[in-house]
C-alpha cells in the first residue's frame, strides 16, 4: 500500500471539488448553518441554567448526525460520479492497487468532511460560549465530553458513512439514489440521538460516549472488510451497475 | 510481446472469450476484428489485468497476465484506451494528463515535457487548461490516446479508438495510430471496422467469442475469403449453365458474367472453360479476382451465424 499513490487520487478529488463550486456548497452549508442557528436560537431564548448544561451536550451530538451526512454528499460524488463518467475504467488499468484507490477515494471525502464538521463545532462553541456566558457564568465550551464527541465520535462516524457510502456506490448508478442510500448512515444516530433526549441513554456522560465510540470503532472494522469487498477491480468492472 | 494461450473468460455460463491463441511480436500493430459482443473488450480486459481469466495463459512482454506480483510491471509496459474514454469532464486537459503521469510515476520534469510532447502531437496543445467537458468526441478520443501515452509505454492496447467518430477525426486517429508504429511500439487494436483493420495491421484476427482466423490482411483475403474466377461471355446460353451446374462449383451469375469461387484457380480454370467450350460457350474474357477482407469477415461471421 503506497499511501503517496493515494494521496495523487485524493488531490485529483479536490482539484475537481474546486472547479465544482456546488459540490462544495452542499459540503459547507449544513455545518454553518446549525453552528450558527443554535447559538442565535440560544441568544434570543431564555434557557434555565440547568436546561442548558443538559441542552449544550445535546447539541454537540448534533455534530456526529452530521457526521453521519455530511461525507454522502462528496462520497456519492467522488464514486458514483467516476463510474457514470466511466473514469474508473482507465483508472483501474493504471499500476495502482485496489486498496490505494479505495483508500484515495476515503481521504477525498473524509476530509473535507471532518474539516467541515470539525470547523463548524468551533464556530458553534465560540458562539454558544458567548450567547452562554451570562446566564452559566462560564464557558461551557471546550470541554472532556466535547472533546471525545468530536475528536473521537465524529471521525469514527464519517469513517463510517464514508464506508457505508463506497458500498452503496458499488450498487447504483444515480448520483442521487447515492446520496439517499448514504444518508442513512445517519440513523443510527438519530436513533441514539432520540434514546438520549428520551433519557435511555445519558449523552451527557463520559464513559457513555466512550462506549459508543467503541461500538462505532467495531462498526467501522466490520464495514472496512465489506468494502474492501466491494471494491475489487473485477467486481468493479464486471458487476457494478 | 503479447501472447495468449487458451485464454477463456465465462461470465456465469455465458462464454464471453473461448480458447483464445495468439502471438503479437513487437512492434506490431494487431487487429482484433469482430462484431458487437465479439468479445474483443473482454480479452483487451484480460490482456490489462483488469478482470480475471477463467482459463488459459497469457503474458505481456514475458510478465504473467494473472500473477498478482506481475500485474502492476504489466500495467506500468502498457497503455490502455477503454472504449469509453473515461476522462474527468470537470477537469482541463492538462490537469487529465498530470494525473496519470503522477499514477505513473512520472518524474515532474518530463511529465511536463511528455505532456507537451504528446498534446502537440495531436494537436491540442492550445487546449490544454480548457475543460475536457467542453471537447468534441474527436478531442476527447485523441486526449485519451494523450493519456495512454504520457509514461511512453512500449505496448498499447486500444479498443475501438474510432468507433462513433466523423470520418476526419477517424482518420487523424488513424494517422496516428501509423505514426506510433513508427516508433516501434506494439500495438493491440480492437476494432469493427474492416478498412481501418486492412490499413493499419500487420496482423488480423477475427473473433466472434472464439478466435476464426488469424493472418496478415493478404493471408486472410486469400485463404479465407478466397478466391474466384470470373468470366464473361457473349451470351450465357442454358447450355453453358447446364454445363457450369454439372461441375458442381460455388457459382453467382449475374447477366453474362460468371464468378466460381475457387481454392485454386490456375489448377481449376482450364477444366471449367473447357467445359464452357464444349457447351459452345463463347467467352470475352476471364479474370481471377482476390477477395477483399470484407468478404473473408463476412464469410467468418455468417458462418457463424448459420451454425
Ligand atoms: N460483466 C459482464 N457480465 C456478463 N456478461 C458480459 C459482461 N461483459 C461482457 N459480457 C458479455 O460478453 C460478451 C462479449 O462482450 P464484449 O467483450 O464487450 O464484446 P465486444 O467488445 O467485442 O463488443 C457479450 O456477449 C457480453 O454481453
Ligand atoms: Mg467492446
Amino acid at each position: 500500500m503506497r499511501l503517496s499513490k493515494s494521496w495523487i487520487i485524493a488531490q485529483k478529488d479536490f482539484k475537481t471539488f474546486r472547479r465544482k463550486k456546488n459540490v462544495l456548497y452542499t459540503l459547507l452549508i449544513v455545518p454553518i448553518m446549525i453552528s450558527i442557528l443554535i447559538p442565535v436560537v440560544l441568544l434570543a431564548t431564555h434557557i434555565p441554567v440547568d436546561h442548558l448544561t443538559y441542552l449544550l451536550p445535546a447539541f454537540t451530538f448534533f455534530y456526529v448526525l452530521l457526521a453521519g451526512v455530511v461525507p454522502t454528499t462528496i462520497a456519492s460524488y467522488t464514486i458514483v460520479g467516476e463510474k457514470v463518467e466511466k473514469t474508473l475504467e482507465p483508472l483501474l488499468a493504471a499500476p495502482v492497487t485496489d486498496g490505494e484507490i479505495l483508500l484515495g477515494k476515503a481521504i477525498s471525502a473524509f476530509l473535507p468532511s471532518i474539516l467541515a464538521i470539525l470547523g463548524g463545532s468551533v464556530l458553534f462553541m465560540v458562539l454558544s460560549d458567548v450567547a452562554t456566558f451570562k446566564s452559566l457564568g462560564y464557558y461551557f465550551f471546550p470541554n472532556l465530553n466535547t472533546a471525545v464527541t468530536l475528536f473521537m465520535m465524529v471521525p469514527l462516524a464519517v469513517l463510517m458513512s464514508v464506508e457505508w457510502n463506497v458500498v452503496v456506490s458499488g450498487r447504483v448508478t444515480d448520483v442521487r439514489v447515492a446520496q439517499q442510500l448514504g444518508g442513512l448512515a445517519a440513523i443510527p444516530f438519530v436513533l441514539i440521538y432520540v434514546l438520549g433526549e428520551l433519557n435511555f441513554v445519558q449523552l451527557n456522560v463520559t464513559n457513555n460516549l466512550l462506549i459508543i465510540s467503541g461500538i462505532l470503532a467495531l462498526v467501522d472494522v466490520l464495514l472496512f472488510t465489506v468494502t474492501r469487498r466491494t471494491f475489487q477491480r473485477e467486481e468493479i468492472l464486471t458487476k457494478w451497475k | 510481446m503479447i501472447d495468449a494461450e487458451n485464454l477463456t473468460k465465462k461470465f456465469g455460463n455465458l462464454t464471453a472469450v473461448d480458447n483464445l491463441t495468439l502471438h503479437v511480436d513487437e512492434g506490431e500493430i494487431f487487429g482484433l476484428l469482430g462484431p458487437n459482443g465479439a468479445g474483443k473488450t473482454t480479452t483487451v480486459r484480460m490482456l490489462c489485468c483488469l478482470i480475471s481469466k477463467t482459463e488459459g495463459k497469457a503474458s505481456i512482454a514475458g510478465y504473467d497476465v494473472g500473477n498478482e506480483a506481475d500485474a502492476l510491471k504489466i500495467r506500468k509496459l502498457i497503455g490502455f484506451v477503454p472504449d469509453n474514454v473515461g476522462l474527468y469532464e470537470a477537469l482541463s486537459a492538462n490537469d487529465n494528463l498530470d494525473f496519470y503521469g503522477k499514477l505513473y510515476d512520472v518524474p515532474d520534469a518530463k511529465r511536463k515535457e511528455n505532456i507537451e510532447r504528446v498534446l502537440k502531437m495531436l494537436d491540442l496543445w492550445e487546449k490544454k487548461d480548457v475543460m475536457v467537458g467542453t471537447f468534441s468526441k474527436g478531442m476527447k478520443q485523441k486526449l485519451a490516446l494523450a493519456r495512454a501515452l504520457i509514461h511512453d509505454p512500449p505496448v498499447l492496447f486500444l479498443d475501438e479508438p474510432t468507433a462513433n467518430l466523423d470520418p476526419e477525426a477517424s482518420k487523424t486517429v488513424r494517422d496516428f495510430i501509423l505514426e506510433l508504429k513508427k516508433q516501434k511500439r506494439t500495438i493491440f487494436l480492437n476494432t469493427h471496422n474492416l478498412d481501418e483493420a486492412r490499413r493499419l495491421c500487420d496482423k488480423i484476427g477475427i473473433l466472434n467469442t472464439s478466435l476464426r482466423a488469424l493472418g496478415s490482411p493478404q493471408e486472410l483475403e486469400n485463404n479465407v475469403g478466397g478466391r474466384a474466377t470470373v468470366i464473361q461471355l457473349e451470351q450465357l446460353t442454358d447450355a453453358v449453365q447446364e454445363a457450369l451446374r454439372n461441375l458442381r462449383l460455388d457459382m453467382t451469375i449475374i447477366e453474362n458474367r460468371v464468378t466460381i469461387r475457387l481454392a485454386n484457380p490456375e489448377k481449376e480454370n482450364s477444366a471449367i472453360l473447357d467445359a464452357v467450350f464444349r457447351a459452345g460457350g463463347r467467352v470475352q474474357s476471364t479474370a481471377i479476382v482476390g477477395s477483399t477482407l470484407e468478404d473473408a469477415y463476412l464469410k467468418l461471421v455468417r458462418k457463424e451465424a448459420i451454425e
